[in-house]
């Protein structure tokens, strides 16, 4: 197990706190009273099995969803209606998806271009060498100028994070972001993520992958059914989960080819 | 010595040439025309009705044809009777008429100069890299007013020069030169040569006499109108389409009303109706050209084409698009500017080419309200007394004329969709 103490230790500052979140999909309760702070630069895991609301919940912290009750509050500001708000913690804020989102039309240059120019004004000679060196940092620098389509998904993936990393986001939510890619290619996506998780950059990450929880999480969160069932540092969740819930779905998931 | 390897290193076979495909032109004809009983009866038949139709035609139209002299005395003999051919000299004759309607003949140089124009703005937005940089763009320019000089003269060429340098220019200083040549570009054409073409085609300024709308016509009239409902349907078919997948419902309803009372009527009453609703709507005595009321009737039809086209292209953008702009930050309108659209639009090129067709032809239902379009002037020139007969010559070359316009419009959007085609999933 790599050493642990070569992650930066979080900071005492808390830069996003969810208090009481209450969610409905029309008539259906999909997250039931979630109340987290995640703090600067601390790692978060949150896992549990399908449908418990972990996207919906990450989704609400740069409001692709929109809450019902509760407090969000990303980097000091609250998310409300206010669409200032809303702009400035999609700033601070980036994003991976399951399916990568990358946009087809754009080389994976200007991919990674686009939103600096057009959305922080940077200058485009400075842009580009922004973004061939986080291209650089994803191992894929030859890259640049294919499509999308031309590259194969792990690939897509980390043009994906060099794009997030191109607008200096101080926070990073992951959506299972290697659960669409093939087994050899979750392992160029992980590496990349642990390289940015010791850079120190606060992340909360949905994923299913236990062996990269394991190495970068401060804290595991395990939901299920819309609730927050249990919170707990790596060790403990793995080897001694307080929740029968959580026993159940370690013993499922880790029953595949994952050992100790 | 021995060795003791246990594993076979690895090699992969080496690449083969594709198998050649050469059946030879026996093999071809045999594989493709004579393959069963059924095609090889097909292929007699197919082979009957050229030989029965071609010949006969090609007789009519070039053999037998009267193609020099300029009056109608040339052509009496061709008529009927074994030796019946065509009379191009009637095509000649009235030429310029179709081309240009009641536009009185020593103002045409000012249609030509300004389709020339038109050309010449639209050139560096149709071809994609050639003219974008800086010394072709500077070559272009200087032989684009050459040439206008030679043709047209020195004050035309001086404004085809200013025209030509304008994005040029304003693309190199830095104030303006933070939007790119290619945005200028758009912006002169959409912006600055409409106001040219206009003050060109009306005149009544600069010493230009005024030529009325009234006047115009023929192939002149069917573009002006062509042209504009091109340039103004799509946009405005843009905005609907984007205004029906509004969450604003008052939006949406208003975007919903419009497009489907539009598209349930026939474009001739909608002509119909801004020709003669839209004066009764508007305060007495005021002047409304015919004109501009085709205009606007042509342009909202069709938009509300647009708009359902258009609307099928967004609806093929997945949700993760979307998703992926606003977690970056995009805002609602550069959004669909940057990254909706773009990609929207690109899938939809066959169905916007198609409407564009279809505009540029229902530009003949304008005869309607009493315009002179390029087929209104022809059906109009078969009525002189002193060149009748000759109904089949015209209509040919009305048809011919159209083709030419929908056949190249086609192939663009032919080459558009290859360009863009490495992009797709
Ligand atoms: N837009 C929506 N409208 C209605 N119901 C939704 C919507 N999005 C999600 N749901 C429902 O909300 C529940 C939680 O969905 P969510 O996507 O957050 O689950 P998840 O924990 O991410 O599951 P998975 O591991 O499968 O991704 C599911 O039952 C889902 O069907
Ligand atoms: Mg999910």
């Amino acid at each position: 197990m790599p050493d642990q103490t070569a992650l930066q230790q979080a900071t005492s500052e808390p830069i996003i706190i969810i208090s009481e979140l209450e969610k409905w999909f029309g008539e259906f309760h999909v997250l039931k009273a979630i109340s987290l702070t995640v703090k600067k630069g601390e790692r978060v895991v949150i896992c549990g099995p399908s449908g418990s609301g972990k996207s919906t919940l990450i989704r609400c912290i740069n409001r692709l969803e929109t809450h019902q009750k509760g407090k969000i509050t990303v980097d000091g500001v609250e998310l409300t209606d206010n669409l200032k708000n809303i702009d400035h913690v999609r700033r601070e804020v980036g994003m991976l998806f399951q399916n990568f989102n990358l946009f087809p039309h754009l080389t994976v240059l200007e991919n990674c271009t686009m939103s600096p120019v057009w959305i922080r004004k940077v200058p485009l000679a400075e842009a580009t060498k922004l973004a061939q060196n986080y291209l650089e940092r994803v191992k894929i620098p030859e890259l640049a100028d294919k499509y999308p389509p031309q590259i194969s998904g792990g690939q897509q993936q980390r043009v994906a994070i060099a794009r997030c990393l191109c607008m200096s986001p101080k926070i990073m939510l992951f959506d299972e972001p290697t659960s669409a890619l093939d087994p050899e290619m979750i392992k160029e996506v992980l590496d990349v993520m642990v390289d940015l998780a010791e850079s120190g950059m606060t992340m909360i990450c949905v994923t299913h992958e236990m062996g990269f929880a394991r190495t970068v999480a401060d804290r595991i969160i395990f939901m299920d059914g819309g609730e927050i069932v249990e919170e707990n540092d790596p060790e403990t969740f793995f080897h001694h989960p307080k929740t029968d819930r959580a026993e159940l779905f370690l013993g499922q998931i880790l029953s595949h080819g994952f050992d100790d | 010595m021995h060795e003791h390897t246990v594993t076979k290193k690895w090699n992969p076979l080496p690449d083969q040439p594709p198998p050649v495909r050469d059946f030879g032109l026996s093999g071809w004809l045999r594989k493709n025309l004579f393959s069963s009983v059924g095609n090889t009866l097909l292929t007699f038949i197919g082979i009957t009705i050229v030989w029965l139709t071609v010949p006969p035609f090609i007789q009519w139209a070039v053999i037998n044809a009267a193609w020099l002299g300029d009056s109608r005395s040339a052509c009496d003999h061709l008529l009927e009777g074994e030796k019946a051919g065509a009379c191009w000299i009637f095509i000649k004759v009235r030429l310029g008429m179709f081309m240009y309607g009641f536009y009185p003949d020593p103002e045409r140089w000012r249609i030509n100069f300004s389709l020339f124009l038109l050309a010449l703005g639209g050139l560096p937005i149709l071809t994609t890299s050639l003219l974008s940089e800086n010394s072709g763009r500077a070559m272009y320019l200087v032989a684009g007013t050459v040439i206008c000089i030679f043709f047209f003269g020195p004050i035309p060429g001086s404004v085809a020069a200013l025209f030509l340098a304008g994005p040029f220019l304003l693309s190199l200083i830095p104030l303006t030169g933070k939007i790119p040549l290619r945005a200028w570009d758009w912006i002169f054409l959409f912006a600055v040569y409409p106001v040219i073409a206009w003050f060109l085609f009306v005149g009544d300024i600069f010493g230009l006499p005024y030529v009325d709308t009234h006047q115009w016509g023929g192939m002149f009239l069917t573009l002006v109108i062509a042209g504009i409902g091109i340039a103004t349907s799509l946009p405005i078919g843009i905005l609907l389409a984007l205004g029906r997948r509004d969450s604003m419902p008052v939006i949406k309803t208003l975007c919903i009303c419009f497009i489907e009372l539009i598209r349930g009527v026939p474009l001739i009453s909608v002509l119909f109706m801004a020709s003669v609703m839209l004066p009764l709507l508007l305060p007495e005595g005021t002047h409304f050209d015919k004109l501009l009321r085709a205009l606007i009737g042509v342009a909202l039809f069709y938009a509300a084409y647009m708009a359902e086209v258009v609307r099928g292209g967004l609806a093929a953008i997945p949700k993760g698009q979307y998703e992926a702009a606003q977690a970056l930050g995009w805002g609602y309108w550069k959004m669909m500017g940057l990254i909706i659209l773009p990609q929207a639009l690109r899938l939809v090129i066959p169905g916007i080419v198609n409407t564009f067709l279809g505009l540029f032809k229902d530009t003949t239902l304008v005869a309607v309200i009493g315009l002179m379009d390029m087929l209104g002037i022809v059906k109009a020139a078969l009525a002189d007394t002193e060149w009748l007969g000759f109904p089949k010559e015209a209509y040919i070359f009305a048809a011919l004329t159209y083709w030419v316009f929908c056949f190249s419009m086609s192939r663009y959007s032919m080459s558009l969709e290859k360009r863009f085609q490495v992009n797709r999933r």
